[in-house]
């Protein structure tokens, strides 16, 4: 009966997106009806600041059959690159992920032996709490000018702040998980003789490995959202910088496709995490 | 005392900071000394302190004054010649049975290949008569299971002395009597000097050659050793018949019910905390508990 549960859940989730396109497309055919200019009763003014003046019926929101469209060209070649402002949305993703994925990688070099640091030594959290709790409700993106302003690379400068936002969750989730590692465990491998760096890998690591998989997901996840912004700041390359940039071309198709795009990678990167912490587990 | 002694808990007292920044002392100067190859019991009631003096006996904990000698060097942390046997069996939910008694042999022996350490491993897991479930994880066995891995896990390691903390407190009845058999079983083929807390008197009858009785924390001290007068050849089924049983019971049992909250206020004169009480309750005459010979 489960896998009916499934079949059916997945029958109402097609529902929904069809209802959801249908609306869509009845909407939008709305739009293209009221045509090629400015609704009737608007300021023309504010319809010229609008851009509805300067297009005809391709600034309107595009129907769900032209990003399908879109998309299908998207897919079919989505690595070109004509210059630094019409490249393709695979080679921006891959400039993003890149980013993403050294900073915090980087991250997870940081805050892991940190986490234990902080997790095994009463002295080294108390004395490190103060800073912790002060960095951490920073927004990633406030760094960003000092970031630039001192490393002057805009990349790198991304890169960073895709680093400092993703180390505060694995860390934090590093020590407690360390500290909270059972007594018990612990005096096993004490009784046995186990050296203390063996203990690190053999007891500490294992017993604490979910929870400091739980924060790796968390910090995927920030650092993913991180970059679209970080990245329609400093601009160049990226989905971020792409999304800004279609959206300066007023190609609302491009935009409503770097959307989606953004959104199944971020599933991706979850759900490839999610796969490492169900290996990890272990039931008690 | 002739006999040489193995274990000598030497004037040992262990105090915690309690809220408001006073000091409980939980005990207060015990002494106690065990032979190779003896079996003996501790009891009292909840909060005494016999899981402390465990943890003293096991280096985990460490006493704040006296001393704990066994082999003639003094404790001076965990060691492997002495085994524990945890009370919530503390196995290592991630690694398989098989798993968790090789982590303790290949702690014991750093050298040995994989194929040795998993042939060792196999043994002990023989033993406790786990063959054919090595290769489960703990959260797949029932109690009884995993309370035999802890077994396996102990004995794997070959250890000089066992220390058992209430091993089947947590098992039913039917369970509990096969594994005090096993255990009785290797420890007498092994001639393993135990020291083990139990709260079941029956239990520690059935085991034990020495009883340890402590009376009420805080301040706990140990009242009296009982010796166990039954034979050493003695089988579980029909403990209940031998002439001893119901004197040991009743005296064990008038203890944990009565004494144990007493005794501090009502020592027998001449107690002396070197050398407690020891008494041999038998069934005829019925000894008083503070008349009795002090054994040599
Ligand atoms: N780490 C600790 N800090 C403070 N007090 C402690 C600590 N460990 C034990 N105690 C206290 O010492 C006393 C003895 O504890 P212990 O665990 O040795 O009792 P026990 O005799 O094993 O009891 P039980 O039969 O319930 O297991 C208790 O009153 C307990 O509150
Ligand atoms: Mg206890």
């Amino acid at each position: 009966m489960t896998s009916s549960l499934t079949l059916r859940a997945a029958l109402v989730s097609v529902l929904l997106l069809a209802v959801f396109l249908l609306i869509w497309q009845g909407a939008t055919a709305g739009f293209g009806a009221g045509g090629t200019g400015v609704p009737s009763g608007m300021d023309p003014e504010y319809a010229k600041l609008m851009g509805l003046t300067a297009t005809t019926g391709k600034s309107a929101l595009p129907s769900p059959v032209e990003v399908g469209a879109g998309l299908w060209n998207v897919l079919t070649d989505p690595f070109y690159d004509k210059g630094p402002n019409d490249k393709g949305v695979g080679l921006q993703l891959a400039y993003s992920l890149g980013r993403v994925l050294i900073g915090y990688g980087i991250a997870v070099l940081v805050a892991i032996p940190l986490g234990f640091l902080i997790g095994m030594s009463a002295l080294m959290s108390k004395a490190l709490d103060p800073f912790i709790q002060v960095l951490k409700p920073i927004s990633p993106l406030a760094w960003m000018p000092l970031a630039l302003y001192t490393i002057k690379d805009s990349g790198i400068s991304a890169v960073f702040v895709i680093f400092i936002c993703s180390v505060w969750p694995m860390l934090l989730n590093t020590a407690f998980g360390v500290a909270s590692v059972r007594k018990e465990w612990l005096n096993v491998a004490r009784t046995l003789e186990v050296g203390p760096f063996k203990r690190a890998f053999t007891v500490i690591l294992p017993a604490a490995a979910p929870t400091i998989l739980t924060g790796m997901r968390i910090s995927i996840g920030i650092a993913w959202l991180v970059i679209v912004a970080a990245e329609m700041l400093v601009g160049g390359t990226g989905i971020g910088y792409f999304v800004w940039n279609e959206w300066n071309n007023l190609s609302i198709t491009n935009v409503i496709i770097a959307i989606l795009v953004i959104g199944v990678m971020g599933m991706l990167l979850d759900q490839m995490l999610a796969f490492v912490a169900r290996l990890v587990t272990f039931p008690e | 005392m002739s006999e040489p002694r193995y274990v000598s808990i030497e004037g040992i007292s262990r105090r915690f900071q309690a809220a408001g920044g006073r000091t409980t002392t939980v005990f207060d100067d015990l002494w106690f000394s065990m032979s190779k190859g003896e079996f003996a019991c501790i009891i009292g009631h909840s909060g005494c302190g016999k899981t402390t003096v465990l943890n003293i006996l096991s280096g985990l904990d460490r006493p704040d004054d006296g001393a704990v000698v066994v082999d003639g060097t003094a404790i001076e942390g965990p060691a492997l010649d002495r085994a524990v046997i945890f009370q919530s069996h503390a196995l290592l939910p991630w690694l398989t049975v098989l798993g968790n008694v090789a982590y303790a042999v290949s702690s014991r022996h750093k050298r040995w290949s994989r194929a040795q350490v998993r042939d060792h491993a196999m043994r002990f897991i023989e033993v406790v008569g786990l063959k054919g479930s090595e290769n489960k994880r703990p959260s797949e066995l029932s109690g009884g299971m995993k309370q035999r891995v802890g077994i396996a896990r102990a004995l794997s390691i070959e250890p000089k002395m066992l220390l058992m903390d209430e091993p089947f407190s947590a098992l039913d009845a039917l369970t509990r009597g096969t594994l005090q058999d096993e255990v009785r079983r290797i420890c007498l083929e092994t001639g393993q000097t135990v020291f083990m807390i139990t709260h079941d008197v029956d239990e520690a009858i059935y085991l034990a050659d020495r009883i340890v009785l402590m009376t009420n924390g805080p301040n706990a001290t140990i009242a009296e050793i009982v010796q166990n007068p039954l034979p050493r050849e003695r089988r579980r089924l029909d403990i209940h018949k031998q002439a001893d049983f119901y004197a040991v019971r009743n005296h064990l049992i008038d203890f944990l019910v009565e004494r144990s909250k007493t005794f501090k206020d009502q020592r027998p004169a001449g107690y002396d905390h070197r050398h407690p009480p020891v008494v041999r309750p038998t069934a005829a005459p019925q000894p008083s508990p503070d008349g009795d010979k002090r054994a040599a």
